[in-house]
């Protein structure tokens, strides 16, 4: 380029600047950052992919994690022949020395505890489900529950980080990341990787939130997820100081995009053009982000899908509803946490606890969805980070404390929507949920296959660091297709 | 980034060719640039090696057991021999006998190398290289790194005039060969404030800016860097990288994140770097200080290095699987600080691309298998092996108040003896008339409720009041208030679950009393009189009558009872009554009795309470009861318990963990510690433990640790390594831009005996570094990141650079050096949101809000909600982050940091006396850039403050509103107005690219 185009270019960002007194439209700016810089703004832009491998099922996720471990003997894995064998000691011959956590391994006896609600068959599918999951019933024929997924870890944050990230240690780029890195965003005004978490009404217990189920691991920070927060700011930092309106905001920002243009031309570094950018869509994430965090505009109706928590910030079925609204934006990856799934004692309490605030707005998301014609490129994964023992921890006998361990060998997960098949059950295990006897699904088999259904082959989405293509499936995972539509 | 275009152009013709937008910096390096000609000598460092290492090694590499047909092309003998199929892989000047490249470029699926299904075939050109490499002799090499530096030669340049010494040469060649022009030597503003940052972190002050303008002298640059280099602000600044190198963090990590003590080993960081211990000893004394001979309190807190891994406490894990979590942390930590060497893959198996063994990493792992720990954390919150240290001035504090206590003692003891007033009979009366009034309290005051982390942190935590021990100090927003809480029933106190509060009430008495105190709480109580502590108990219990016992020995007069309540869940209590008070119990009957009739006991006992009583010696009895509670609560703080390393009493055997596992050991063979082969050897006689792998990283001959030092220098100082992958110095890495240069600084940094300081200097000092970073669009899309160095680097400041900038502009910024961490601001509910209300923040109050972000609170689980692209403290993080995004705008924008820090410098500006408006906004200008503003940046600046003028004045509201972010007390006689509308101005110029550039 020579000094001429250098300074046609100033001159139409300097016109630009002060002519419009909302500053500059993000398209415009796009086209005058061009292929400036090398830190790409989190505005619309392409990711390293350059586009998806082959065509997407899914453009978009809405990763619902129940942190914990939900207890599939008592949800989704039914066992009707462990009614009959209530009390008795899990055969060696199940068990085959699966090593245990020191919680339980100390345990005199392992007594099987079975299901403790009625299962019954819903939808046109046929599919058992707990009379805990009433809600989650009536979308059976919409789900693809798979019985069979696995892990490696036997402890919380090491079992979410795997699945998160593909690593138990923390340290790797998480999924939203990688899909950021790779494919980019096709948002111009909010982040393309959202995360919300969320803990049951009266748990007090649970698995803490870590930074880094979210983070950008060895990727660019500008990958990592953008938390939507339960109380105050919905995005940190996004309301102006007091005593400051928008529209004084706005001529404060003017002056300095003057300023970082006049600069610019003093001494040609392209990266301060970025940053009028980013000052650019953070004022637009100022406007965007609380409007769309405010669920009131919502009809009635759709509030009352969600269910009554769905008014208090911070709640599963507000972050739901909030799911919803980010995915009509083209958010790419929403990641919903909700804790409080850890019943070691208190199962009955507080298993039904957990029930009573997810069921409802999960099942609320998948419907609203698709009356909006949004499921069919919307991929709805529930998902958890391992399962719990068909055994009972603590006293069997007594019917308030006794509670279930962490069980990695096999637990449940549904998809929904966005190229999965719908109304199908995947995997099966043997009569204790033990043991996988059927089609196991390892948790890199899931992120290859979720990365298939939004058009990316696992392997080759790689990041060289420390020498090393890595990827977000390490060096395994094989796509799933029998679950996809 | 990823490479969108071809790597290299090929240029058929001599000369130098523009380079492509998007060019890579892993070639642009010591590749030729121009001419790729087919009578070019190929350099098989930089560009054969990768292609093997890139394309064969991960089949035909170091890993033993991935090896396929037994063929290694990371050895010459593995090259160049015959394979088992009687093929060369390589015949040097016969390419057509040369089996390797002939399946490279085979058209044959089954024959082609690499497989199809592996990867996809070689490019032309790289086929190209490796054609006329064979054609030319196949010279080979080590990999550059694994070979000792050695001196380099230097080269000729054009213009002998340009350097400034030896380092210049090297850049200045490469220039020429480029037929690239350095830039000039920036302006002496730009280079003073880039030098500062530099070295402190911190901006040049105006005056240190006008003194280095107005010096004429020819070494007024060398003067400003020996202040600089002297400065304690170095130790500061330089701290901060090594404490993302060795993963900091003031928690443990892992569920629950508890609270542990670390801050010892940064203090001791800091002031390794202000002493300018040399890295060969900074080294040792952090990898093996505690086995050193008889080694200090210091040396053993730096062996704490290795201590900052995190802690997994959560029910249910298997300890040892722990236990070998941290010590593999250890090995790939050390490899990656000390050696830029990546190490992980070698847990699971052999190397795939570097000469490192599994069995060699096991080796080293057996260096640090011998911590005299076992995975569990201990019942408090760290891990042993612990050491109680001493606060080197808390104990400082602790000596004084000792011995001004004895001189106090001493002199009221010696005052007290030769002195017998004449009114002493009329005293004795009055007493006994006295004797019956009761002591006169005062109605309780309260101070609450302040919000706790947790219960035990609340009720150990000093929020003020306990440093008078009366109700002269308050917290925050929080104000006493007066309470009509009656005696003798149990008081339920406005305090909420995790909250602290204060009661308050005096006493006054007119004759020495005795007073029972009988007290409850709910659940932590504290009791100060007159500020020396009486009472510390937490209990389980709610507040219940008479669970504890106080007395107090009252004089006649006024004395302070301070109360703390901390409470745990549901609402907080106390419960308190006194007895009626009276003389103390044995002095009536001694008043009673004549006074010849006394023994000299009871006559002592009484003229010990008559000195009480006058004055003179009421003041002096009060001095030494704060001198005795001062010194009782620095006997409390004065020593902090933190973990250091210490060697297992037993040893423990390592093996091979078979896929890295811990429960899978490979017990065929025991393995010594020992270093990895292909490195240089152990020094004679080191011995097998820490202490000997210390030796050997700083041995002259070692062939990383002084490239990968310095290189970590260039990269903090330039933006970006002469190795761009400072974490990774292998065969994967990216190849050095200036081979020359960084092998240069390395011996020289040996030659200089590890000298940090002097390291630094040469850097600075040289004609390399002080070029100005302006440049041509041109200049910035031919080389966006400056890899030929042919001007001055320009990037964005770090998070913690920019909030302790903006602390420095305001005047806020507390000096302090070292001690625990602090609280800043934070918004509300961090904390409590990823803990489920169980961890919760508090910020500090006063100067601990102004410490320079060093200091600041590290939770691991989430990290200073305003410290933005920073490594996480999680694992070893070498290479800076720099990225530019929304959420950084509005941090700067928003946080109430900032806003805060913008009023002050504000309030600065306007303070200066009889200036214009014009002026104060040229002065701002130039304490946040160091330069005057041209006339255009005058005018945006003065149009700016016209219209925000005109919005507060339109809405005083406003400005009231602005001015009130942040605890730093107004000043009530400056015009609202005037201030809220420079405040936004100092919020635009806090933004400025410039602002938060070093330059």
């Amino acid at each position: 380029m020579d000094v001429q185009s250098t300074f046609q270019q100033s001159m139409t960002r300097r016109e630009l600047l002060g002519r419009s007194s909302l500053g500059l439209g993000t398209a415009a700016l796009a086209a005058l950052l061009g292929q400036d810089s090398a830190a790409a703004s989190s505005g619309r832009t392409g990711g390293v992919l350059g586009g998806t491998h082959f065509a997407p099922r899914a453009k978009r996720v809405i990763y619902m994690l129940h942190n914990g471990a939900p207890s599939q003997v008592d949800l989704f894995d039914h066992k009707p022949q462990l009614k009959k064998m209530s009390g008795q000691p899990l055969p060696d011959s199940v068990r085959m020395g699966q090593r245990l956590t020191t919680m339980t391994s100390e345990q005199k006896e392992l007594a099987l505890l079975p299901g403790i609600a009625p299962f019954r068959q819903h939808g046109q599918c046929g599919m058992w489900l707990s009379d805990f999951l009433p809600h989650t019933a009536s979308i059976a024929d919409d789900l693809c529950l798979i019985k069979s997924t696995h892990t490696e870890a036997i402890n919380h944050a090491p079992a979410l980080t795997f699945f998160l990230t593909g690593a138990e240690q923390p340290g790797r780029p998480s999924f939203g990341a990688w899909l950021s890195y790779g494919l980019g965003s096709v948002n111009d005004e909010l982040p393309t990787f959202c995360v919300m978490t969320s803990i049951s009404r009266d748990s007090s217990c649970g698995q803490i939130f870590y930074d880094w189920y979210w983070g950008s691991g060895f990727l660019p920070s500008r990958h990592q997820g953008v938390k939507f927060r339960g109380n105050g700011d919905p995005v940190l930092y996004i309301s102006d100081p007091p005593g400051m309106s928008r529209k004084f905001r706005r001529g404060l920002l003017d002056d300095l995009g003057r300023l970082n243009q006049l600069r610019q031309e003093a001494v040609g570094d392209p990266e301060i053009a970025t940053r009028i950018g980013q000052y650019e869509m953070a004022y637009k994430m100022q406007t965007s982000v609380p409007e769309l965090a405010d669920v009131n505009t919502e009809p009635q109706h759709i509030l009352d899908l969600y269910g009554p928590d769905v008014t208090r910030r911070g709640s599963f079925a507000y972050n739901c509803l909030l799911a919803r609204r980010l995915a009509e934006k083209n958010v790419r990856f929403i990641q919903l946490m909700h804790a409080g799934w850890d019943q070691h004692n208190n199962l009955g309490t507080g298993l039904k606890a957990q029930c009573r605030d997810t069921d409802q707005p999960a099942a609320a998301l998948v419907k609203d969805l698709k009356q909006r014609g949004l499921l069919e490129d919307t991929l709805i994964i529930w998902g958890a980070e391992f399962g719990r023992t068909v055994y009972c921890q603590g006293n069997i006998d007594d019917v308030v404390a006794r509670g279930r361990d962490h069980h990695p060998r096999n637990f449940c997960t549904w998809m929904a929507g966005g190229g999965i098949r719908p109304g199908m059950v995947y995997g099966e295990t043997d009569d204790f949920s033990y043991n996988t006897t059927e089609n196991p699904f390892h948790v890199h088999d899931w992120q290859a296959t979720v990365l298939h259904l939004l058009g990316v082959d696992h392997e080759r989405l790689t990041f060289r660091f420390q020498g090393r293509d890595y990827r977000l499936t390490d060096i395994y995972g094989k796509v799933v297709h029998d679950i996809l539509a | 980034m990823k490479p969108t275009a071809p790597v290299l152009e090929v240029v058929d013709r001599p000369g130098c060719q523009p380079l492509r937008a998007g060019w890579l910096l892993l070639v642009l390096v010591a590749t030729p640039l121009a001419g790729a000609q087919s009578d070019e000598p190929v350099h098989f460092a930089s560009e054969i090696r990768p292609i093997l290492s890139d394309q064969c090694f991960e089949c035909h590499g170091p890993d033993r057991a991935a090896r396929q047909a037994g063929l290694r092309f990371d050895l010459p003998e593995g090259l160049f021999a015959p394979a088992e199929s009687d093929h060369v892989p390589i015949t040097p000047g016969q390419p057509e006998l040369s089996e390797l490249l002939q399946r490279v470029i085979s058209d044959d699926p089954d024959l082609r190398m690499p497989p199809p299904e592996t990867g996809a075939p070689l490019k032309p050109d790289q086929v190209d290289r490796l054609r006329r490499w064979i054609q030319q002799g196949a010279n080979w090499q080590q990999h550059w790194s694994w070979q000792p530096p050695v001196r380099p030669q230097l080269p000729d340049v054009a213009d002998a005039d340009w350097p400034l010494g030896a380092m210049d040469c090297f850049v200045l060649a490469r220039l020429d060969r480029e037929q690239h022009d350095p830039a000039p030597v920036a302006v002496q503003e730009t280079l003073l404030r880039r030098v500062t940052f530099d070295l402190t972190g911190l901006p040049p002050a105006l005056d240190e800016l006008d003194t280095f303008l107005e010096d004429r002298s020819p070494n007024a640059y060398e003067k400003q860097l020996d202040r600089l280099l002297a400065s304690p602000r170095l130790g500061e600044h330089m701290a901060w990288t090594w404490l993302d190198a060795a993963r900091y963090a003031d928690t443990n990590g892992y569920q629950g994140d508890l609270t542990r003590t670390m801050w010892p080993w940064r203090q001791w960081v800091i002031e390794a770097f202000n002493a300018n211990l040399p890295f060969d000893r900074f080294t040792t004394e952090q990898l093996a200080g505690d086995l050193l001979e008889n080694p200090t309190i210091d040396q053993q807190i730096a062996s704490g290095f290795h201590r900052n891994v995190p802690l997994n406490g959560e029910g249910g894990r298997i300890p040892e699987e722990s236990r070998v979590e941290y010590v593999v942390d250890r090995v790939e930590t050390t490899a990656t600080v000390w050696m830029g060497l990546t190490s992980s893959c070698a847990r699971c198996h052999d190397h795939k691309y570097d000469s490192l063994s599994q069995e060699e990493y096991y080796r080293l792992f057996a260096y640090f298998n011998q911590i005299d720990e076992t995975g569990s954390v201990d019942s408090g919150r760290m891990a042993h092996p612990i050491l109680k240290v001493p606060v080197r001035d808390k104990v400082h504090e602790l000596r004084l108040v000792e011995r001004r206590l004895a001189d106090r003692k001493a002199t009221f003891a010696a005052a007290s003896t030769d002195r017998q007033p004449p009114d002493r009979q009329a005293w004795e009366d009055q007493l006994l008339d006295d004797g019956q009034t009761p002591p006169v309290w005062s109605p309780w005051q309260y101070l609450g409720p302040i919000q706790a982390d947790s219960v035990g942190h609340g009720h150990n935590k000093r929020y003020g009041p306990e440093e008078t021990g009366d109700a002269s100090r308050v917290y925050g927003d929080t104000v006493w208030q007066t309470q009509d809480w009656p005696d003798d029933s149990i008081i339920t106190m406005p305090l909420p679950p995790s909250c602290v509060g204060y009661a308050y009430r005096q006493v006054h008495v007119t004759n020495p009393a005795t007073v029972e105190l009988t007290l409850g709480a709910d659940n932590g109580i504290r009791l100060w009189l007159n500020g020396a502590p009486l009472l510390n108990q937490l209990t389980q219990a709610g507040a219940d009558t008479e669970q504890e016992k106080v007395t107090l020995e009252l004089e006649p007069g006024t004395h302070h009872l301070l109360m703390k309540i901390t409470n745990r869940t549901g609402s907080g209590g106390f419960y308190f009554q006194s007895t009626h008070g009276g003389l103390p119990p044995d002095i009536a009957p001694i008043l009673k009795t004549a006074g010849d009739q006394r023994t000299p006991v009871e006559q002592q006992r009484l003229t010990e309470l008559y000195r009480k009583s006058l004055p003179e010696f009421r003041d002096q009895a009060q001095q030494i009861r704060r001198l005795e509670g001062r010194r009782l609560r620095l006997e409390n703080e004065a020593y902090v318990k933190t973990m250091v390393m210490r060697r297992r009493a037993e040893p423990r055997e390592t093996y091979l963990l078979v896929r890295g596992r811990y429960d899978q050991p490979d017990k065929s063979e025991k393995l010594l510690p020992q270093v990895p082969s292909a490195l240089s050897a152990l020094p004679q006689g080191a011995p097998a433990d820490r202490r000997g792998l210390a030796r050997w990283l700083v041995t002259a001959d070692h062939p990383l640790t002084a490239r990968v030092a310095v290189n970590r220098y260039w990269q903090s100082l330039f933006g970006i390594g002469l190795v761009a992958t400072s974490e990774d110095f292998g065969s994967q890495g990216a190849p050095p831009s200036h081979p020359d240069l960084l092998d240069w600084l390395a011996t020289e940094y040996i030659h200089l005996e590890w000298d940090r300081k002097a390291l630094l200097r040469k850097i600075v000092t040289s004609q390399t570094y002080r070029q100005s970073s302006r440049a041509t669009a041109e200049a910035f899309r031919r080389d966006p990141q400056n890899r030929l160095l042919g001007r001055g680097p320009r990037f964005r400041l770090s998070a913690q650079m920019l909030r302790d900038q903006a602390l420095a502009f305001s005047g806020l910024l507390a000096e302090r050096i070292g001690g625990p961490s602090v609280k800043p601001y934070q918004p509300v509910g961090i904390w409590s949101e990823f803990s489920f209300g169980k961890i919760r923040y508090t910020p500090d109050g006063g100067q601990d809000l102004y410490r320079r972000t060093l200091y600041t609170f590290w939770r691991r689980s989430t990290g200073p909600t305003n410290v933005f692209d920073n490594s996480d403290r999680q694992v070893c993080s070498v290479r800076p982050r720099r990225t530019n995004t929304p959420l950084q705008a509005l941090v700067l924008l928003n946080d109430p940091t900032y806003v805060e820090a913008a009023r002050l410098l504000a309030r600065r500006i306007l303070n200066m006396a009889d200036q214009t408006s014009e002026r104060h906004l040229a002065t701002a200008f130039r304490i946040a850039t160091s330069r005057w503003p041209s006339q255009d940046e005058q005018n945006v600046l003065e149009g700016c403050l016209e219209r925000a003028r005109k919005h507060f004045q339109d809405q005083p509201v406003a400005a009231e509103l602005l001015l009130d972010v942040g605890q730093a007390r107004r000043n009530p006689h400056v015009d609202n107005v005037e201030l809220a509308a420079y405040t936004s101005v100092m919020n635009v110029l806090l933004n400025m690219d410039e602002t938060i550039t070093r330059e």
